[in-house]
Protein backbone atom coordinates (compact mmCIF):
# COMPACT_ATOMS: atom_id res chain seq x y z
CA UNK A 1 0.00 0.00 0.00
CA UNK A 2 2.84 2.63 1.13
CA UNK A 3 4.88 1.15 -2.21
CA UNK A 4 2.00 1.61 -4.03
CA UNK A 5 1.94 5.76 -2.67
CA UNK A 6 5.38 6.10 -3.01
CA UNK A 7 6.32 4.97 -6.50
CA UNK A 8 3.89 7.69 -8.13
CA UNK A 9 5.04 10.17 -5.58
CA UNK A 10 8.50 9.46 -6.72
CA UNK A 11 7.92 9.48 -9.78
CA UNK A 12 6.77 12.83 -9.75
CA UNK A 13 9.52 14.59 -7.97
CA UNK A 14 12.06 12.90 -10.61
CA UNK A 15 10.46 14.07 -13.42
CA UNK A 16 10.20 18.20 -11.43
CA UNK A 17 13.63 17.67 -10.30
CA UNK A 18 14.43 17.00 -14.18
CA UNK A 19 12.51 20.11 -15.45
CA UNK A 20 13.64 22.29 -12.85
CA UNK A 21 17.42 20.78 -14.27
CA UNK A 22 17.01 21.53 -17.63
CA UNK A 23 15.46 24.99 -17.34
CA UNK A 24 18.61 25.71 -15.33
CA UNK A 25 21.31 24.20 -17.15
CA UNK A 26 19.77 25.89 -20.12
CA UNK A 27 19.42 28.98 -18.27
CA UNK A 28 16.09 29.68 -20.16
CA UNK A 29 14.13 32.89 -19.08
CA UNK A 30 10.96 32.68 -17.84
CA UNK A 31 8.98 33.66 -20.69
CA UNK A 32 10.83 30.71 -22.45
CA UNK A 33 9.90 28.26 -20.12
CA UNK A 34 8.86 28.49 -16.27
CA UNK A 35 10.69 25.99 -14.05
CA UNK A 36 8.59 24.20 -11.27
CA UNK A 37 9.89 26.43 -8.64
CA UNK A 38 7.96 29.42 -10.41
CA UNK A 39 4.99 27.53 -10.23
CA UNK A 40 3.82 28.30 -6.82
CA UNK A 41 4.18 31.84 -6.73
CA UNK A 42 1.82 31.80 -9.82
CA UNK A 43 -0.16 29.16 -7.99
CA UNK A 44 -0.26 31.71 -4.92
CA UNK A 45 -1.66 34.62 -6.91
CA UNK A 46 -4.00 33.80 -8.30
CA UNK A 47 -5.58 31.02 -6.23
CA UNK A 48 -9.19 31.83 -6.42
CA UNK A 49 -9.32 32.39 -9.78
CA UNK A 50 -7.25 28.55 -10.35
CA UNK A 51 -10.70 27.26 -8.08
CA UNK A 52 -13.18 28.98 -9.33
CA UNK A 53 -11.91 28.32 -12.90
CA UNK A 54 -11.10 24.76 -12.07
CA UNK A 55 -14.47 24.06 -10.82
CA UNK A 56 -15.80 25.51 -13.76
CA UNK A 57 -14.17 22.46 -15.99
CA UNK A 58 -14.45 20.30 -13.69
CA UNK A 59 -18.30 20.62 -13.35
CA UNK A 60 -18.83 20.28 -17.37
CA UNK A 61 -16.16 17.45 -18.25
CA UNK A 62 -18.00 15.56 -15.76
CA UNK A 63 -21.53 16.62 -17.12
CA UNK A 64 -20.88 16.00 -20.43
CA UNK A 65 -19.11 12.53 -19.27
CA UNK A 66 -22.61 11.55 -17.95
CA UNK A 67 -24.41 12.54 -20.82
CA UNK A 68 -21.63 10.30 -23.27
CA UNK A 69 -22.01 7.52 -20.87
CA UNK A 70 -26.17 7.47 -20.99
CA UNK A 71 -26.06 8.03 -24.69
CA UNK A 72 -22.97 6.31 -25.51
CA UNK A 73 -24.70 3.23 -23.41
CA UNK A 74 -28.18 3.56 -25.15
CA UNK A 75 -26.02 3.77 -28.84
CA UNK A 76 -24.05 0.68 -27.96
CA UNK A 77 -27.12 -1.77 -26.42
CA UNK A 78 -29.13 -0.11 -30.07
CA UNK A 79 -25.64 -1.83 -32.08
CA UNK A 80 -25.83 -5.03 -29.67
CA UNK A 81 -28.89 -6.23 -30.19
CA UNK A 82 -29.58 -5.54 -33.59
CA UNK A 83 -27.56 -6.46 -36.57
CA UNK A 84 -29.38 -4.11 -38.79
CA UNK A 85 -28.72 -1.28 -36.46
CA UNK A 86 -25.23 -1.84 -36.43
CA UNK A 87 -24.74 -2.00 -39.96
CA UNK A 88 -26.27 1.36 -40.55
CA UNK A 89 -24.61 3.38 -37.57
CA UNK A 90 -21.09 2.33 -37.57
CA UNK A 91 -20.21 4.08 -40.47
CA UNK A 92 -21.53 7.28 -39.26
CA UNK A 93 -20.38 7.20 -36.05
CA UNK A 94 -16.78 6.29 -37.06
CA UNK A 95 -17.15 9.10 -39.60
CA UNK A 96 -18.46 11.28 -37.22
CA UNK A 97 -15.34 10.35 -34.65
CA UNK A 98 -12.84 11.21 -37.77
CA UNK A 99 -13.59 14.59 -37.72
CA UNK A 100 -11.46 16.84 -36.03
CA UNK A 101 -13.20 18.78 -32.80
CA UNK A 102 -11.77 22.04 -33.11
CA UNK A 103 -13.37 22.51 -36.18
CA UNK A 104 -16.74 21.87 -34.98
CA UNK A 105 -15.96 24.68 -32.71
CA UNK A 106 -17.47 27.23 -34.39
CA UNK A 107 -19.67 25.40 -35.46
CA UNK A 108 -21.66 25.19 -32.33
CA UNK A 109 -20.81 28.44 -31.24
CA UNK A 110 -22.10 29.91 -34.10
CA UNK A 111 -25.31 27.82 -33.80
CA UNK A 112 -25.85 28.37 -30.04
CA UNK A 113 -24.24 32.26 -29.85
CA UNK A 114 -23.24 32.86 -25.86
CA UNK A 115 -24.22 29.56 -24.62
CA UNK A 116 -20.99 29.08 -23.32
CA UNK A 117 -21.93 26.44 -20.46
CA UNK A 118 -24.14 24.43 -23.29
CA UNK A 119 -21.47 24.76 -26.00
CA UNK A 120 -18.16 23.22 -23.44
CA UNK A 121 -21.26 20.58 -22.30
CA UNK A 122 -21.80 19.33 -25.82
CA UNK A 123 -18.45 19.35 -27.10
CA UNK A 124 -17.19 17.33 -24.13
CA UNK A 125 -19.92 15.29 -24.68
CA UNK A 126 -19.18 15.15 -28.42
CA UNK A 127 -15.66 14.34 -28.12
CA UNK A 128 -16.09 11.03 -25.46
CA UNK A 129 -19.15 9.21 -26.71
CA UNK A 130 -17.92 7.17 -29.27
CA UNK A 131 -15.19 4.71 -27.20
CA UNK A 132 -17.99 3.82 -24.62
CA UNK A 133 -20.58 3.19 -27.51
CA UNK A 134 -18.46 1.25 -29.58
CA UNK A 135 -17.57 -1.01 -26.34
CA UNK A 136 -20.69 -1.52 -24.98
CA UNK A 137 -21.87 -2.46 -28.51
CA UNK A 138 -19.22 -4.64 -29.24
CA UNK A 139 -19.57 -6.41 -25.36
CA UNK A 140 -23.11 -7.07 -26.30
CA UNK A 141 -22.84 -8.14 -29.53
CA UNK A 142 -19.87 -10.76 -28.82
CA UNK A 143 -22.35 -12.15 -25.77
CA UNK A 144 -21.90 -16.34 -25.96
CA UNK A 145 -25.28 -17.55 -26.97
CA UNK A 146 -24.86 -19.97 -24.30
CA UNK A 147 -25.03 -16.78 -21.70
CA UNK A 148 -28.28 -15.67 -22.99
CA UNK A 149 -29.90 -19.47 -23.19
CA UNK A 150 -28.88 -20.37 -19.58
CA UNK A 151 -31.74 -17.82 -18.61
CA UNK A 152 -33.89 -18.29 -21.40
CA UNK A 153 -34.36 -21.40 -21.62
CA UNK A 154 -36.23 -20.63 -17.88
CA UNK A 155 -38.24 -17.98 -19.89
CA UNK A 156 -36.62 -14.90 -18.35
CA UNK A 157 -37.62 -11.76 -20.23
CA UNK A 158 -34.67 -9.72 -22.38
CA UNK A 159 -34.78 -7.48 -19.72
CA UNK A 160 -34.01 -9.93 -17.13
CA UNK A 161 -31.11 -11.66 -19.43
CA UNK A 162 -29.73 -7.78 -20.12
CA UNK A 163 -29.93 -6.87 -16.53
CA UNK A 164 -28.33 -9.93 -14.84
CA UNK A 165 -25.91 -11.33 -17.98
CA UNK A 166 -25.33 -8.91 -20.71
CA UNK A 167 -24.82 -5.75 -18.68
CA UNK A 168 -22.15 -6.85 -15.91
CA UNK A 169 -20.30 -8.73 -18.28
CA UNK A 170 -19.94 -5.82 -20.57
CA UNK A 171 -18.30 -3.91 -17.74
CA UNK A 172 -15.09 -4.00 -18.16
CA UNK A 173 -14.77 -3.60 -21.59
CA UNK A 174 -17.29 -0.25 -20.50
CA UNK A 175 -14.67 1.14 -18.02
CA UNK A 176 -11.64 0.41 -19.61
CA UNK A 177 -13.97 3.00 -22.85
CA UNK A 178 -14.64 5.31 -20.17
CA UNK A 179 -11.19 5.95 -18.99
CA UNK A 180 -10.06 7.15 -22.80
CA UNK A 181 -13.43 9.09 -22.58
CA UNK A 182 -12.75 11.06 -19.58
CA UNK A 183 -9.74 12.29 -20.65
CA UNK A 184 -11.26 12.75 -24.32
CA UNK A 185 -13.99 14.98 -22.53
CA UNK A 186 -11.69 16.65 -20.44
CA UNK A 187 -9.80 17.58 -23.69
CA UNK A 188 -13.26 19.05 -25.19
CA UNK A 189 -13.94 20.82 -22.47
CA UNK A 190 -10.54 22.77 -22.31
CA UNK A 191 -10.69 22.78 -26.29
CA UNK A 192 -14.05 25.33 -26.26
CA UNK A 193 -12.78 27.60 -23.20
CA UNK A 194 -9.59 28.32 -25.23
CA UNK A 195 -11.10 28.90 -28.29
CA UNK A 196 -13.88 30.94 -26.88
CA UNK A 197 -14.21 34.46 -26.56
CA UNK A 198 -15.04 35.47 -23.44
CA UNK A 199 -14.58 31.77 -22.43
CA UNK A 200 -14.38 30.59 -18.27
CA UNK A 201 -12.34 27.62 -17.02
CA UNK A 202 -8.94 26.78 -16.91
CA UNK A 203 -8.58 26.88 -20.84
CA UNK A 204 -9.74 30.25 -20.45
CA UNK A 205 -7.34 30.88 -17.65
CA UNK A 206 -4.37 29.78 -19.79
CA UNK A 207 -5.50 31.68 -22.79
CA UNK A 208 -5.47 34.92 -20.72
CA UNK A 209 -1.95 33.81 -19.06
CA UNK A 210 -0.77 34.03 -22.54
CA UNK A 211 -2.44 37.27 -23.73
CA UNK A 212 -0.89 38.45 -20.73
CA UNK A 213 2.58 37.16 -21.29
CA UNK A 214 2.57 35.58 -18.28
CA UNK A 215 4.17 32.41 -18.53
CA UNK A 216 4.41 31.27 -14.81
CA UNK A 217 0.55 31.27 -14.81
CA UNK A 218 0.31 29.54 -18.64
CA UNK A 219 2.57 26.60 -17.13
CA UNK A 220 0.38 26.87 -13.63
CA UNK A 221 -2.78 26.00 -15.58
CA UNK A 222 -1.14 23.38 -17.40
CA UNK A 223 0.09 21.41 -14.47
CA UNK A 224 -3.48 22.63 -12.90
CA UNK A 225 -5.26 20.92 -15.71
CA UNK A 226 -2.86 17.72 -15.79
CA UNK A 227 -3.99 17.28 -12.31
CA UNK A 228 -7.67 17.77 -12.56
CA UNK A 229 -7.22 14.88 -15.59
CA UNK A 230 -5.49 12.36 -13.47
CA UNK A 231 -8.51 13.01 -10.58
CA UNK A 232 -11.38 12.22 -13.18
CA UNK A 233 -8.85 9.20 -14.60
CA UNK A 234 -8.61 7.86 -10.62
CA UNK A 235 -12.15 8.35 -10.04
CA UNK A 236 -12.86 5.86 -12.84
CA UNK A 237 -10.36 3.53 -11.89
CA UNK A 238 -12.12 3.62 -8.26
CA UNK A 239 -15.58 3.43 -9.88
CA UNK A 240 -14.03 0.64 -11.75
CA UNK A 241 -12.39 -1.28 -8.63
CA UNK A 242 -16.16 -1.05 -7.21
CA UNK A 243 -18.22 -1.90 -9.74
CA UNK A 244 -16.08 -4.35 -12.19
CA UNK A 245 -13.13 -5.24 -9.68
CA UNK A 246 -14.02 -9.19 -10.42
CA UNK A 247 -12.79 -8.85 -13.67
CA UNK A 248 -8.97 -8.22 -12.12
CA UNK A 249 -6.87 -11.09 -12.11
CA UNK A 250 -5.98 -12.16 -8.90
CA UNK A 251 -2.12 -11.47 -8.72
CA UNK A 252 0.47 -13.90 -8.16
CA UNK B 1 -44.34 -45.75 -18.66
CA UNK B 2 -45.25 -42.45 -20.36
CA UNK B 3 -42.81 -40.52 -22.41
CA UNK B 4 -41.72 -37.66 -20.96
CA UNK B 5 -40.28 -35.93 -24.19
CA UNK B 6 -41.25 -37.03 -27.37
CA UNK B 7 -40.22 -35.58 -30.98
CA UNK B 8 -42.57 -36.74 -33.69
CA UNK B 9 -40.53 -35.97 -37.57
CA UNK B 10 -39.32 -33.09 -36.60
CA UNK B 11 -37.93 -31.27 -40.12
CA UNK B 12 -35.80 -28.32 -39.47
CA UNK B 13 -33.65 -26.14 -42.25
CA UNK B 14 -32.18 -23.19 -40.98
CA UNK B 15 -31.81 -20.04 -43.43
CA UNK B 16 -28.66 -19.18 -44.30
CA UNK B 17 -26.51 -17.04 -46.74
CA UNK B 18 -25.97 -19.74 -49.49
CA UNK B 19 -30.03 -20.79 -48.95
CA UNK B 20 -31.74 -22.94 -46.68
CA UNK B 21 -29.68 -25.87 -44.77
CA UNK B 22 -31.21 -28.48 -43.63
CA UNK B 23 -30.66 -29.88 -40.69
CA UNK B 24 -33.24 -32.28 -39.41
CA UNK B 25 -35.13 -34.76 -41.93
CA UNK B 26 -38.25 -36.29 -40.25
CA UNK B 27 -36.92 -36.73 -36.72
CA UNK B 28 -38.27 -39.05 -34.22
CA UNK B 29 -36.64 -39.65 -30.36
CA UNK B 30 -38.82 -40.76 -27.56
CA UNK B 31 -37.66 -40.58 -24.11
CA UNK B 32 -39.57 -42.38 -21.68
CA UNK B 33 -39.86 -40.30 -17.62
CA UNK B 34 -37.43 -40.50 -15.49
CA UNK B 35 -34.78 -42.41 -18.44
CA UNK B 36 -32.01 -40.63 -19.60
CA UNK B 37 -31.09 -40.63 -23.37
CA UNK B 38 -27.90 -40.55 -24.64
CA UNK B 39 -27.56 -38.70 -28.42
CA UNK B 40 -24.51 -39.27 -30.73
CA UNK B 41 -23.43 -38.13 -34.08
CA UNK B 42 -21.55 -36.91 -36.44
CA UNK B 43 -20.22 -33.23 -36.35
CA UNK B 44 -22.57 -30.88 -37.51
CA UNK B 45 -25.17 -33.04 -37.60
CA UNK B 46 -28.12 -31.41 -35.86
CA UNK B 47 -27.53 -32.43 -32.43
CA UNK B 48 -27.28 -29.02 -30.82
CA UNK B 49 -30.04 -28.07 -32.78
CA UNK B 50 -32.26 -30.78 -31.16
CA UNK B 51 -31.50 -29.34 -28.15
CA UNK B 52 -32.67 -25.74 -28.50
CA UNK B 53 -36.47 -27.69 -29.84
CA UNK B 54 -36.50 -30.11 -26.59
CA UNK B 55 -35.85 -26.62 -24.83
CA UNK B 56 -37.88 -24.49 -26.49
CA UNK B 57 -35.55 -21.90 -27.43
CA UNK B 58 -36.59 -22.37 -31.32
CA UNK B 59 -39.94 -23.68 -33.03
CA UNK B 60 -39.19 -26.43 -35.73
CA UNK B 61 -40.38 -25.88 -39.60
CA UNK B 62 -42.19 -28.97 -39.21
CA UNK B 63 -43.12 -31.75 -36.69
CA UNK B 64 -43.88 -31.26 -32.87
CA UNK B 65 -42.00 -31.36 -29.80
CA UNK B 66 -44.03 -32.59 -26.86
CA UNK B 67 -43.01 -32.48 -23.43
CA UNK B 68 -45.11 -33.93 -20.53
CA UNK B 69 -48.27 -34.42 -22.69
CA UNK B 70 -47.49 -31.04 -23.71
CA UNK B 71 -47.12 -29.42 -26.99
CA UNK B 72 -43.56 -27.21 -26.80
CA UNK B 73 -44.04 -23.20 -27.72
CA UNK B 74 -41.49 -21.60 -25.94
CA UNK B 75 -39.21 -21.75 -22.91
CA UNK B 76 -40.60 -23.63 -19.83
CA UNK B 77 -39.03 -23.23 -16.42
CA UNK B 78 -38.93 -26.90 -15.73
CA UNK B 79 -35.80 -27.67 -18.19
CA UNK B 80 -32.63 -27.50 -17.14
CA UNK B 81 -29.48 -26.98 -19.78
CA UNK B 82 -25.73 -27.52 -19.28
CA UNK B 83 -23.02 -26.99 -21.99
CA UNK B 84 -19.58 -27.88 -23.13
CA UNK B 85 -18.63 -24.24 -22.06
CA UNK B 86 -19.68 -24.42 -18.34
CA UNK B 87 -20.78 -20.59 -18.88
CA UNK B 88 -20.31 -19.64 -15.12
CA UNK B 89 -20.72 -15.52 -14.29
CA UNK B 90 -17.39 -14.14 -13.12
CA UNK B 91 -18.86 -11.67 -11.04
CA UNK B 92 -20.81 -13.85 -8.93
CA UNK B 93 -19.75 -16.76 -6.47
CA UNK B 94 -19.68 -20.63 -7.43
CA UNK B 95 -23.27 -20.17 -5.04
CA UNK B 96 -24.41 -17.19 -6.60
CA UNK B 97 -23.82 -19.23 -9.61
CA UNK B 98 -25.95 -21.80 -8.45
CA UNK B 99 -28.88 -19.62 -7.33
CA UNK B 100 -29.00 -17.92 -10.54
CA UNK B 101 -32.16 -20.41 -12.30
CA UNK B 102 -33.85 -19.71 -8.54
CA UNK B 103 -34.10 -15.92 -9.25
CA UNK B 104 -36.15 -16.24 -12.45
CA UNK B 105 -38.19 -19.33 -11.45
CA UNK B 106 -38.75 -18.77 -7.95
CA UNK B 107 -38.22 -15.10 -7.00
CA UNK B 108 -39.83 -15.22 -3.81
CA UNK B 109 -37.94 -17.89 -2.52
CA UNK B 110 -36.08 -16.86 0.92
CA UNK B 111 -32.48 -16.15 0.25
CA UNK B 112 -31.98 -19.06 3.02
CA UNK B 113 -33.53 -21.28 1.39
CA UNK B 114 -31.94 -20.77 -2.16
CA UNK B 115 -29.03 -20.86 -0.32
CA UNK B 116 -29.89 -24.28 1.60
CA UNK B 117 -30.77 -25.80 -1.74
CA UNK B 118 -27.65 -24.91 -3.46
CA UNK B 119 -25.13 -25.82 -0.70
CA UNK B 120 -26.84 -29.45 -0.98
CA UNK B 121 -26.36 -29.97 -4.72
CA UNK B 122 -22.85 -28.32 -4.22
CA UNK B 123 -22.17 -31.57 -1.68
CA UNK B 124 -23.28 -33.88 -3.93
CA UNK B 125 -21.22 -33.06 -6.18
CA UNK B 126 -18.19 -32.55 -3.75
CA UNK B 127 -17.44 -28.95 -3.64
CA UNK B 128 -18.19 -27.97 -0.17
CA UNK B 129 -15.85 -25.44 0.62
CA UNK B 130 -15.71 -23.49 -2.79
CA UNK B 131 -19.12 -22.23 -2.58
CA UNK B 132 -17.54 -18.75 -2.15
CA UNK B 133 -14.56 -18.89 -4.74
CA UNK B 134 -15.09 -17.23 -8.00
CA UNK B 135 -15.37 -19.66 -11.19
CA UNK B 136 -11.58 -18.49 -12.75
CA UNK B 137 -10.13 -20.06 -9.20
CA UNK B 138 -11.74 -23.31 -10.03
CA UNK B 139 -10.42 -26.38 -12.09
CA UNK B 140 -12.28 -26.91 -15.70
CA UNK B 141 -13.62 -30.17 -13.62
CA UNK B 142 -15.13 -28.19 -10.64
CA UNK B 143 -16.33 -25.53 -13.12
CA UNK B 144 -18.66 -27.96 -14.91
CA UNK B 145 -19.63 -29.58 -11.30
CA UNK B 146 -20.69 -26.15 -10.23
CA UNK B 147 -22.70 -25.72 -13.99
CA UNK B 148 -24.17 -29.05 -13.68
CA UNK B 149 -25.37 -27.95 -9.86
CA UNK B 150 -26.59 -24.41 -11.38
CA UNK B 151 -28.70 -26.29 -13.70
CA UNK B 152 -30.73 -28.90 -11.27
CA UNK B 153 -30.83 -26.26 -8.18
CA UNK B 154 -34.59 -25.40 -9.66
CA UNK B 155 -35.55 -28.87 -9.44
CA UNK B 156 -35.97 -29.62 -13.16
CA UNK B 157 -38.17 -32.48 -14.81
CA UNK B 158 -35.78 -32.48 -18.01
CA UNK B 159 -32.07 -31.75 -17.81
CA UNK B 160 -30.28 -31.23 -21.83
CA UNK B 161 -26.86 -31.64 -21.76
CA UNK B 162 -24.73 -30.54 -25.27
CA UNK B 163 -21.46 -32.56 -24.58
CA UNK B 164 -20.94 -31.15 -21.38
CA UNK B 165 -17.67 -33.31 -20.47
CA UNK B 166 -16.55 -32.59 -23.80
CA UNK B 167 -13.31 -30.13 -23.14
CA UNK B 168 -12.74 -32.11 -20.23
CA UNK B 169 -9.60 -34.53 -19.51
CA UNK B 170 -10.35 -38.44 -19.87
CA UNK B 171 -9.74 -39.07 -16.11
CA UNK B 172 -12.05 -36.05 -15.23
CA UNK B 173 -14.40 -37.25 -17.62
CA UNK B 174 -14.59 -40.25 -15.46
CA UNK B 175 -15.07 -38.67 -12.33
CA UNK B 176 -17.97 -36.23 -13.92
CA UNK B 177 -19.69 -39.56 -15.53
CA UNK B 178 -20.13 -41.09 -11.73
CA UNK B 179 -21.38 -37.72 -10.19
CA UNK B 180 -23.90 -37.53 -13.43
CA UNK B 181 -24.87 -41.14 -11.61
CA UNK B 182 -25.40 -40.44 -8.37
CA UNK B 183 -27.16 -37.35 -8.88
CA UNK B 184 -29.76 -38.88 -11.02
CA UNK B 185 -30.07 -41.53 -8.13
CA UNK B 186 -30.63 -38.89 -5.21
CA UNK B 187 -33.08 -36.61 -7.80
CA UNK B 188 -34.41 -38.35 -10.48
CA UNK B 189 -34.98 -36.66 -13.31
CA UNK B 190 -35.52 -37.38 -17.62
CA UNK B 191 -32.05 -36.68 -18.93
CA UNK B 192 -31.20 -36.09 -22.61
CA UNK B 193 -27.61 -35.96 -23.44
CA UNK B 194 -25.50 -34.59 -26.43
CA UNK B 195 -22.15 -36.70 -26.52
CA UNK B 196 -19.09 -37.88 -29.06
CA UNK B 197 -18.08 -40.10 -26.24
CA UNK B 198 -19.51 -43.88 -27.13
CA UNK B 199 -18.38 -44.96 -23.61
CA UNK B 200 -20.27 -42.33 -21.97
CA UNK B 201 -23.25 -42.66 -23.84
CA UNK B 202 -23.35 -46.03 -22.46
CA UNK B 203 -22.01 -45.80 -18.90
CA UNK B 204 -24.81 -43.15 -18.25
CA UNK B 205 -27.60 -43.80 -21.11
CA UNK B 206 -30.65 -46.09 -21.04
CA UNK B 207 -30.57 -45.75 -24.34
CA UNK B 208 -28.27 -44.66 -26.98
CA UNK B 209 -29.79 -42.48 -30.22
CA UNK B 210 -27.38 -42.50 -33.22
CA UNK B 211 -28.27 -39.49 -35.85
CA UNK B 212 -27.70 -39.61 -39.55
CA UNK B 213 -25.46 -37.23 -41.10
CA UNK B 214 -27.51 -33.88 -41.77
CA UNK B 215 -29.66 -33.70 -42.38
CA UNK B 216 -30.26 -35.88 -39.06
CA UNK B 217 -32.76 -38.60 -38.64
CA UNK B 218 -32.31 -41.83 -35.96
CA UNK B 219 -30.74 -43.99 -38.00
CA UNK B 220 -30.03 -46.51 -35.07
CA UNK B 221 -31.62 -46.81 -31.43
CA UNK B 222 -29.79 -49.19 -28.91
CA UNK B 223 -31.11 -49.93 -25.16
CA UNK B 224 -29.13 -50.34 -22.67
CA UNK B 225 -30.04 -53.02 -20.51
CA UNK B 226 -27.27 -52.48 -17.80
CA UNK B 227 -28.08 -52.15 -13.77
CA UNK B 228 -28.77 -48.71 -12.59
CA UNK B 229 -25.51 -48.61 -10.51
CA UNK B 230 -22.98 -49.40 -12.84
CA UNK B 231 -19.08 -48.92 -12.14
CA UNK B 232 -16.82 -47.54 -14.21
CA UNK B 233 -15.43 -51.58 -14.29
CA UNK B 234 -18.65 -52.71 -16.53
CA UNK B 235 -17.33 -50.79 -19.71
CA UNK B 236 -14.61 -53.32 -19.78
CA UNK B 237 -17.16 -56.32 -20.25
CA UNK B 238 -17.38 -58.07 -23.25
CA UNK B 239 -21.17 -57.08 -23.29
CA UNK B 240 -19.92 -53.32 -23.25
CA UNK B 241 -17.40 -54.27 -25.64
CA UNK B 242 -19.92 -55.23 -28.06
CA UNK B 243 -22.04 -52.37 -27.85
CA UNK B 244 -19.38 -50.13 -28.39
CA UNK B 245 -18.09 -51.93 -31.18
CA UNK B 246 -21.85 -51.60 -33.07
CA UNK B 247 -21.92 -48.02 -31.73
CA UNK B 248 -19.05 -47.45 -33.61
CA UNK B 249 -19.85 -49.44 -37.09
CA UNK B 250 -23.16 -46.81 -36.82
CA UNK B 251 -21.33 -43.47 -36.76
CA UNK B 252 -19.04 -44.41 -39.23
CA UNK B 253 -22.50 -45.52 -41.32
CA UNK B 254 -23.61 -41.76 -40.59
CA UNK B 255 -20.79 -40.68 -41.71
CA UNK B 256 -21.06 -41.85 -45.29
CA UNK B 257 -18.50 -44.81 -44.30
CA UNK B 258 -19.25 -48.05 -44.71
CA UNK B 259 -18.83 -50.47 -42.04
CA UNK B 260 -15.63 -52.61 -41.60
CA UNK B 261 -17.03 -56.15 -42.48
CA UNK B 262 -15.07 -58.54 -39.85
N1 LIG C 1 -28.36 -20.41 -36.12
C1 LIG C 1 -27.86 -21.08 -37.18
N2 LIG C 1 -27.94 -20.54 -38.42
C2 LIG C 1 -27.45 -21.20 -39.48
N3 LIG C 1 -26.88 -22.41 -39.43
C3 LIG C 1 -26.75 -23.00 -38.23
C4 LIG C 1 -27.24 -22.36 -37.04
N4 LIG C 1 -27.00 -23.17 -35.99
C5 LIG C 1 -26.39 -24.26 -36.51
N5 LIG C 1 -26.24 -24.17 -37.84
C6 LIG C 1 -25.68 -25.20 -38.72
O1 LIG C 1 -26.52 -26.31 -38.65
C7 LIG C 1 -25.76 -27.52 -38.60
C8 LIG C 1 -26.11 -28.30 -37.36
O2 LIG C 1 -25.73 -27.55 -36.22
P1 LIG C 1 -25.72 -28.16 -34.76
O3 LIG C 1 -27.11 -28.53 -34.40
O4 LIG C 1 -25.02 -27.20 -33.90
O5 LIG C 1 -24.83 -29.47 -34.98
P2 LIG C 1 -24.06 -30.39 -33.91
O6 LIG C 1 -24.39 -29.90 -32.56
O7 LIG C 1 -24.56 -31.78 -34.19
O8 LIG C 1 -22.60 -30.29 -34.22
C9 LIG C 1 -24.30 -27.12 -38.65
O9 LIG C 1 -23.84 -27.27 -39.97
C10 LIG C 1 -24.31 -25.66 -38.26
O10 LIG C 1 -23.28 -24.98 -38.94
MG1 LIG D 1 -23.16 -29.09 -31.07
Amino acid sequence: MLRQIAVPVIAILIFLGLWELLVWVNNWPNYKMASPSDLPAAFWKYKELFLQMGWQSLWRTVVGLIIAVIAGTLLGMIMGFSKIARDALYPLLVGFNAIPKATLVPVISLIFIGQHDFNTILMAFMISFFPIAVSVGIGLSTLEPEYRDILRSLGASRFTIFRKIALPKTLPEFFGALKVSVTLAFIGTNLVEIVSPHGRGLGALFKSGETNGDYPLMFAVLIALAFLGIVLYYAVVFLERVFAGWAERPQG
Amino acid sequence: MDNLIEIKGVTHAYQTASGPLPVLDGLDVAVPEGTFAAVVGPSGCGKSTLTRLVAGLMKPDKGEVWLHGERVKGPRKTVGMAFQNPVLLEWRTILQNVILPLEIVAPSMKTADKTARAMELLDMVGLTGFENKRPSELSGGMRQRASLCRSLVHKPDVLIMDEPFGALDAFTREDLWQTMRDLRRAEPFTCVLITHDLRESVFLGDQVFVLSGRPARTQYLMPVDLPDDRTLDILYTPEVADMLHILRDQIKIAQGRAAEVD
